[in-house]
């Protein structure tokens, strides 16, 4: 997953459309978004966005004033991996056969620090956090099990 | 501000319609080329009692849209243009694509729908923002009256700051008829922290470090030197230091064109000098322009030898196309104003001299046979043009070999007096296009340069020209075919004329159905004779002058070829 990714950071006002106009760009100038996240920040009206891209330097950078031409963007930043500390949520449900499978997962669990957030008799829904290769590490670990769905919400980062 | 066309009072509560009219007043607004429909008709209601700003009932609205570019080209101010929703919008698109890419500040007002219909598919309905986000600015949809002011405040800022550029409101129609309080905000200021007009101090010592110590300079000036106001500065930086100086297509006009530095135009079917130059210099300043693939051909070949020094308002242009040496954000005329005084004297003799060999070469081998032939050439017809107009009248030229014959053999004298569809190259620009040039500077005498294919586009606006009783002259370049399609199939395409010959209309039925008094001419002698008769005609007059069907574009290079892989002329390309 995490190939030689950028981190595109994006702060835009808080209007109709901002993200489309952002994504419609991406397109545009023909990048691949591998992840996007989105959200409010410690300014009022104020959206934070963290783009991961795979991509030429230069083309992310140029990539970086194309966006910031975009008349309700507030900054543009990319951001090398060492500036930041950065994280990424997976959410995971699993179906549990019997109380041994149970025990083994929870023991998976247990090593990643991941949670468990809903349990019924034969299923488990579990959160987990941390770099894309602890995700990629977790998901190695879980895939004997039976996993019914799984989504990851993309990396999300603040300056160290 | 000048409040004589005022007619709204702060804390006036009037529709959002009158809203919209008394914003374009407060924003020195005279002229709007639009057309009405259902989802405007609100706004149209209002400018009825809007007698200052004066209306152009375009006969399609892409019309509009390169009228109010041609208006915004000529004057220097925004452009603005109405129209309806649906396809009266979707008709506005090729004009907001060409504006877009040729930096040119329009405001196009478009009818929407009611907002509680948006999204229902109702009649006329067109998602306008969606569809025009890549061809403008920036955009908007409006769905309250209390949202207009600030919007149209803030588009006209958007259009005319920094690059240029379209800008789009679409206005819900119960926004138009809802009611206000009218209050005119102050100037936005977070808009200006995006742009920065000056060069730090840093970049104005290392660009002048490098022009002081350059063997062979040159100068390649484009569109943004044209528009960050005047030529002077360029010319007192080429005179200084003995620079050559060579201007894009979009840049024309922004020098001489008879000054002894003016080096002529680059690109696919520029002048001999501007393409030989960038491969040969030392340092190579480029101006307000942004390294377009007609300028530079195959982009990996293009000056690799030069220190390129890049200098542009528009920060994501440096290092977009060409990787410079040193990349400066700013406004070209700022930033060279601020170099001027740190430049020492200097003279060239030794690099000029070559210039004046690649003229020479260019003289003998295209322009000779061009101007020299028998038979009437568009070459001729335009340099007949340029003397009889003083070479001074302001050319709006169409797209094609027409176009080519018009940035290359008319004598630009006059600043800012050369107009057309560059980064588009959109076919049926310029009679619209023309048209708002005169409407928006009736002192001008504009001549526009068209084919027969181009001008059978937009040829509708022949109506508007007669009822606004435009005193605008019309130059048909007409070889009966679609030219510049027919010389690369000429040349690339084994002769194989695909679809290119054009079974005209007579254009002289058609003039007189319009109302408008023409000419033919076949042959040299009757060509003065004609734009005479033009010029001395009030009102539109359009002559047609049937030229060489065959005729070539030289010198050219090739899609895709290097500056390197220019052919002079026919004969060079058989060796
Ligand atoms: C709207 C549009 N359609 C197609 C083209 C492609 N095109 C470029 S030049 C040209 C021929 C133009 O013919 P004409 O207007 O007669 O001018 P000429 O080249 O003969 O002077 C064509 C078809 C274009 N530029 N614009
Ligand atoms: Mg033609």
């Amino acid at each position: 997953m995490s190939r030689d990714l950028s981190n595109i950071i994006i702060w835009s006002k808080n209007k109709p459309g901002v993200f489309f106009r952002i994504l419609w760009l991406f397109r545009r100038k023909r990048f691949n978004i591998e992840s996007a996240t989105v959200g409010h920040t410690e300014v009022p009206g104020i959206t934070r966005f963290t783009i991961t891209v795979t991509g030429d330097k230069d083309q992310v950078r140029n990539m970086c004033k194309q966006v910031h031409k975009l008349i309700d963007i507030v900054r543009v930043e990319d951001v090398p991996d060492e500036k930041l500390v950065s994280r990424e949520l997976a959410m995971m449900k699993v179906g549990v056969k019997d109380k041994e499978e149970k025990a083994e997962i929870l023991r998976v669990l247990e090593h990643f620090r991941a949670r468990v957030m809903n349990m019924t008799k034969d299923s488990l829904v579990i959160e987990v956090t941390g770099s894309e290769e602890k995700i990629d590490a977790f998901y190695e670990n879980m895939k004997d099990f039976q996993i019914i769905e799984f989504v990851r919400a993309g990396r999300t980062a603040l300056y160290k | 501000m000048n409040t004589k066309f005022h007619r709204l009072k702060e804390g006036d509560k009037v529709q959002g319609a009158e809203i919209v009219c008394e914003c374009l007043v407060r924003q020195g607004i005279k002229i709007i080329f639009g057309y009405p429909g259902g989802a405007n008709i609100p706004i149209y209601d209002a400018l009825y009692r809007y007698p200052s700003l004066h209306h152009v009932l375009v006969r399609h609205e892409q019309g509009a849209a390169h009228a109010a570019e041609g208006y915004a080209w000529a004057t220097g101010n925004v452009g603005v243009c109405f129209t309806t929703s649906g396809p009266g919008a979707t008709n506005l698109v090729t004009g907001l694509a060409d504006a877009m890419l040729d930096s040119v500040p329009l405001v196009c007002i478009t009818g929407q729908v009611p907002s509680g219909l948006i999204g229902t598919d109702a009649f006329q309905e067109t998602d306008v923002v969606g569809v025009t986000l890549p061809v403008t600015k920036h955009n908007y949809l409006i769905t309250r009256p209390e949202e207009i002011v600030s919007v149209i405040h803030e588009a006209f800022y958007i259009a005319s700051h920094g690059r240029p550029g379209p800008v789009l409101i679409d206005i819900a129609k119960d926004a138009q008829t809802g009611y206000a309080v009218f209050h005119y905000p102050r100037q936005q200021d977070y808009l200006k922290e995006k742009v920065k007009m000056k060069a730090t101090d840093d970049e104005v010592v290392k660009i002048t470090n490098l022009l002081n110590s350059a063997q062979k300079p040159l100068i390649v000036a484009g569109h943004g030197m044209l528009l960050s106001g005047d030529g002077k500065t360029l010319l007192a930086i080429a005179e200084k230091q003995d620079i050559p100086v060579t201007l894009t297509q979009l840049g024309l006009s922004t020098i001489p064109t008879n000054h002894r530095l003016y080096m002529g135009m680059p690109g696919m079917h520029g002048n001999v000098a501007a393409n030989r130059a960038p491969n040969q210099c030392d340092v190579l300043l480029a101006v307000g322009m942004r390294f377009h693939d007609r300028v530079t051909g195959e982009v990996a070949n293009y000056a690799p030898q030069a220190k390129i020094i890049h200098i542009d308002i528009d920060p994501s242009e440096i290092g977009k196309n060409v990787k410079p040496y040193l990349g400066v954000v700013g406004d070209a005329k700022t930033v060279l104003e601020q170099i001027l005084p740190r430049l020492k004297s200097k003279k060239n003799q030794e690099w000029l001299s070559q210039f004046t060999a690649w003229k020479n070469e260019e003289k003998v081998k295209v322009f000779d046979k061009e101007l020299k032939s028998k038979k009437l050439k568009s070459a001729q017809v335009v340099e007949m043009l340029s003397e009889e107009t003083n070479n001074s009248a302001t050319i709006v030229a169409d797209v094609g070999q027409n176009q080519m014959y018009a940035a290359r053999y008319y004598s630009y004298r006059s600043y800012n007096s050369h107009f057309t569809s560059g980064g588009l190259g959109t076919m049926g620009f310029a009679l619209p296009a023309g048209m708002g040039a005169k409407s928006g500077d009736p002192e001008r005498e504009v001549w526009i340069v068209i084919g027969d294919g181009g001008i059978q586009m937009t040829l509708q606006e022949l109506a508007t020209i007669v009822q606004e009783k435009l005193d605008l002259k019309i130059a048909l370049l007409n070889n009966n075919y679609l030219g510049m399609v027919r010389q690369w199939q000429e040349l690339f395409y084994k002769g194989n004329y695909s679809e290119v010959k054009l079974k005209n209309p007579n254009f002289q039925k058609l003039c007189e159905g319009f109302g408008i008094p023409s000419l033919k001419v076949t042959n040299q002698n009757d060509v003065r004779k004609a734009i005479r008769k033009a010029r001395k005609t009030k009102g539109p007059y359009l002559v047609e002058f049937i030229v060489e069907a065959e005729e070539n574009v030289f010198p050219m290079i090739p899609a895709g070829a290097g500056l390197d892989g220019m052919i002079v002329c026919k004969e060079d390309m058989k060796k």
